[in-house]
Order: structure tokens, then sequence, then C-alpha cells
């Protein structure tokens, strides 16, 4: 039996324990709202962007001349795996989520003789997969500290992912990130991004609405500007849902320490008056039994 | 009948309004969208969005670049970047001309005959410049 003393320490320390714990939620669910909104926002720019494509690509996809960001290098050897987590931890499963799918697929990949590459975005995925496959990591980015992900990141990112086409080292690019569902799921979700999967055009009435477009300057050059502003999309938008997707994680987590702090605090509440009781009635017999030995 | 006009960044949906006239800085020239006209996907440079109501300019952006999808209906502007005219930067659009003519030059530096992407260090110079004009102008 611990000590009267020994057992207030302890009550104190998990009642400050949740009150972090719960200070934590708080903020986690007020990022949350942000993160949110911005994913919200992004959204029009997408969509647009989705229905252009959707009139450019059809035609072009089948040309000898595509672009390689369209179609890819035509080889299906070396893959790229942008791995998306967190910069923190302390949000649950959520990043060894994605890093458990990662190495799933990784080792997938392996056994079928392909190559592997990966590009760790976020502190927490690089971690983890620095242990088991350092040699395989071909960079990391890292947003610790920044307040939010603003578009310049994603474009930053997209265009390492270019740079890396365009030099022949990989054939095949996809992200596995957490989809954000909703507060309490997360999907992990692999999303292909190079090459690129074109939206469908099934909807669009026999001669097609790309038909019907004329083009400025020309074809050719718009899709050569559009398709990486559309990667970088793609990759904000993966950013966006990963993030709030991190804040909902959190929360969720950050509720169930509360809650279990709450439940450590009331057992260690009852030990405590249980002990005190029976200081007192050992207290009270000493005194009786005294009394009576006189 | 008026246009639909939507201006778009990644980041935010900035405008969505119907104007009687829409005047965007195509690639090849400005353009004025009035409704019913022909569906077009054209490339932006960097310029201003002039919108037109009753006759006069009521607003103007700024666009550093981006696309534009065109139907009789709507007139629908994916940029790059966009803002209000009234809140463009002169110091910023200053450094960013900078930064796109050293650019242009370390490309001219490197490789003279990788023309996309002189073409496309030009076009950040002729947006940095579009914005700078646009901090001028009133």
């Amino acid at each position: 039996m611990p000590s009267l003393k020994a057992l207030r320490v302890r009550i104190n320390s998990v009642k400050s324990t949740q009150k972090i714990t719960s200070a934590m939620k708080m903020v986690a669910a007020s990022k949350l709202r942000r993160a949110q909104a911005q994913a919200e926002a992004a959204r029009p720019y997408a969509e647009r962007m989705e229905r252009m494509l959707a009139a450019l690509g059809a035609s072009a996809a089948g040309s000898p001349t595509a672009p390689r960001i369209l179609v890819g290098t035509g080889a299906d050897k070396v893959h790229l795996l942008i791995v998306v987590t967190a910069d923190h931890g302390l949000c649950g499963a959520f990043n060894a989520s994605v890093g458990r799918a990662a190495r799933s697929r990784v080792r997938e990949l392996e056994a079928q003789g392909k190559t592997v590459r990966i590009l760790a975005v976020g502190r927490k995925g690089r971690d983890f997969l620095r242990r088991e496959f350092a040699d395989r990591i071909e960079g990391d980015i890292t947003f610790a500290g920044r307040k939010r992900i603003e578009f310049a990141d994603a474009q930053g990112i997209a265009e390492r992912i270019s740079a890396l086409l365009n030099a022949g080292s990989f054939d095949v690019c996809s992200v596995i990130y957490n989809r954000f569902v909703s507060v309490i799921a997360q999907v992990t979700t692999e999303t292909r991004l190079i090459p690129a999967p074109l939206p469908e055009t099934a909807a669009a009435p026999a001669g097609g609405v790309a038909a019907s477009y004329e083009f400025e300057p020309d074809e050719e050059t718009i899709l050569a500007r559009l398709l990486p502003q559309n990667l970088a999309i793609q990759v904000y938008r993966t950013l966006l849902e990963s993030a709030a997707g991190e804040q909902g994680a959190r929360m969720t987590a950050m509720d169930n320490a509360t809650r279990n702090a709450g439940d450590m605090i009331k057992r260690l509440t009852l030990n405590y008056n249980r002990a005190r009781q029976a200081n007192i009635t050992r207290e009270l017999i000493e005194i009786i039994s005294g009394a009576e030995a006189l | 009948m008026p246009v639909a006009l939507e201006i778009v960044s990644p980041e935010r949906l900035l405008l969505s309004r119907p104007v009687d006239m829409a005047v965007i800085p195509a690639s090849e020239g400005e353009m004025g969208v009035l409704p019913g006209h022909a569906p077009m996907i054209v490339l932006l440079r960097g310029g201003t969005i002039a919108l037109y109501e009753s006759g006069r300019i009521t607003e103007k952006l700024y666009v550093a670049g981006g696309f534009a999808e065109v139907t009789p209906e709507r007139c629908t502007v994916l940029a790059d970047e966009a803002l209000p005219t009234g809140e463009v930067s002169k110091a910023k659009a200053q450094a960013r001309l900078a930064e796109a003519e050293a650019a242009y030059a370390a490309q001219v530096a490197a490789d003279r005959t990788d023309v996309p992407a002189l073409d496309l260090a030009m076009a950040r110079i002729q947006s940095a410049r579009a914005m700078q004009d646009a901090a001028e102008a009133p």
C-alpha cells in the first residue's frame, strides 16, 4: 500500500497531465477548423483544374509526343513513393499507419523486382522509414515550426518531383497519406501522381466537349504549363488533407488521454480515501485499545 | 445577359460574380470576354483583369499568370496568384522583378538553347513587370 503522500503526489501529477492533454485537445480542435477551412478553400481551384484537364488531356494522352508528366516514362521499373506524415507525434496511430502502409508497399514492390525510392514529407515518416530503408530515401521535407502550409510549399515538392522525372530517376510516382474522412476517421490511401490519372470524360456527349474548345496559344503549350500546376495542386491537396487528418487524429487521441487521466484520477482518489480511512481507523483502534489497557 | 466570372487561386476562391465584360491578359494579347464568347482555353501572362459593369471598369485584379476557361456563359480564371490592384505591394514587385531577372540571366548563362526554360523565365519577368505596373497604377 503506497503512503498517503505518495498517492497525493501521484494524483497531482496525473491532474496536471490531464490539464495538458485537454489543452492540447482544444488546440488541435481549433487547428483542425483552420485546416479544414484551408482544404475547403483549395477545392474550387482543383475542381476547375480537373475540368480543364479533362478537356485537354484526353486528346494529348494518345499522341506519341505527350508530355512525360502525363504518361510517365512508359516503363514500370523504378517507383517513387512520397510518404506524407506529420512532423509531430501525440496523434494516435496517425503516423504509424502511414509508415506501416509505406513499409508493406515497399516490400510488395521489391518482391516484384522493382526499385523503390522514397521521398519523405514530415519528420515522423522520415524517422520511421530511415530505420529500415535508409538507402532508399531520396530526400525528406519537413514543415516543422510552420504555422500553415502554403501553396508554394506544394509547388516546391512538385518541382522536385518534376526534376527527378526529367532526370529519369523514376518511372511511376505515387503518394501515401492519410485521407481526411472525418474527425475520428483517417484512411491511409495511396494515390498515383505520375502517370497522371486522367479525370473521366465519359459524361461528355459524343464529339466531346474537348473538341469544341479553341486553344490559345496552342494545346501543347497550355498542357505543358497546366500539368506541373496540376501536380502541384495534387500535392497541395494531399498536404492539406494530411494536415487536417493530423489535427483530427490528435484531437481524438488527446480526448482519449484526457478521459483516461480522469479514470486514473478517480481510481487514485478512491485509493487515497481508503488509505486515509484505514489510517484513521487504525489510529482510533490504537487509542481505544490504549485506553482499555489502562 | 452577363458573363459569370470566377477568379480562383490555389488557395481560395477570390471572386465569383456576373459582369458585363471581363478583359483578361491572354498570352497573345488582351482578350475581352463578352457573353456568348466561343469556348476557349487560354494561357494567361502576368497582367491585370479588368471587370466592366454598365460601361465602366469597376474592379481591377492583378494576376501573376495562369489559365482561363471561356465558355458562352462563363469565364473561369485559374490564377497562379491574384490580388486586387490596390493591394499589390511595389516593394514586393521590385524584389520579384530583380529575382526573375537574375533567374533569366542564370538560365542564359547555363543553357542558351533550352527554349522552353528561357520562355518560362521570360514569362516570370513579364509577370513581375506587370505586378510593378499594377502597383503603380492609380
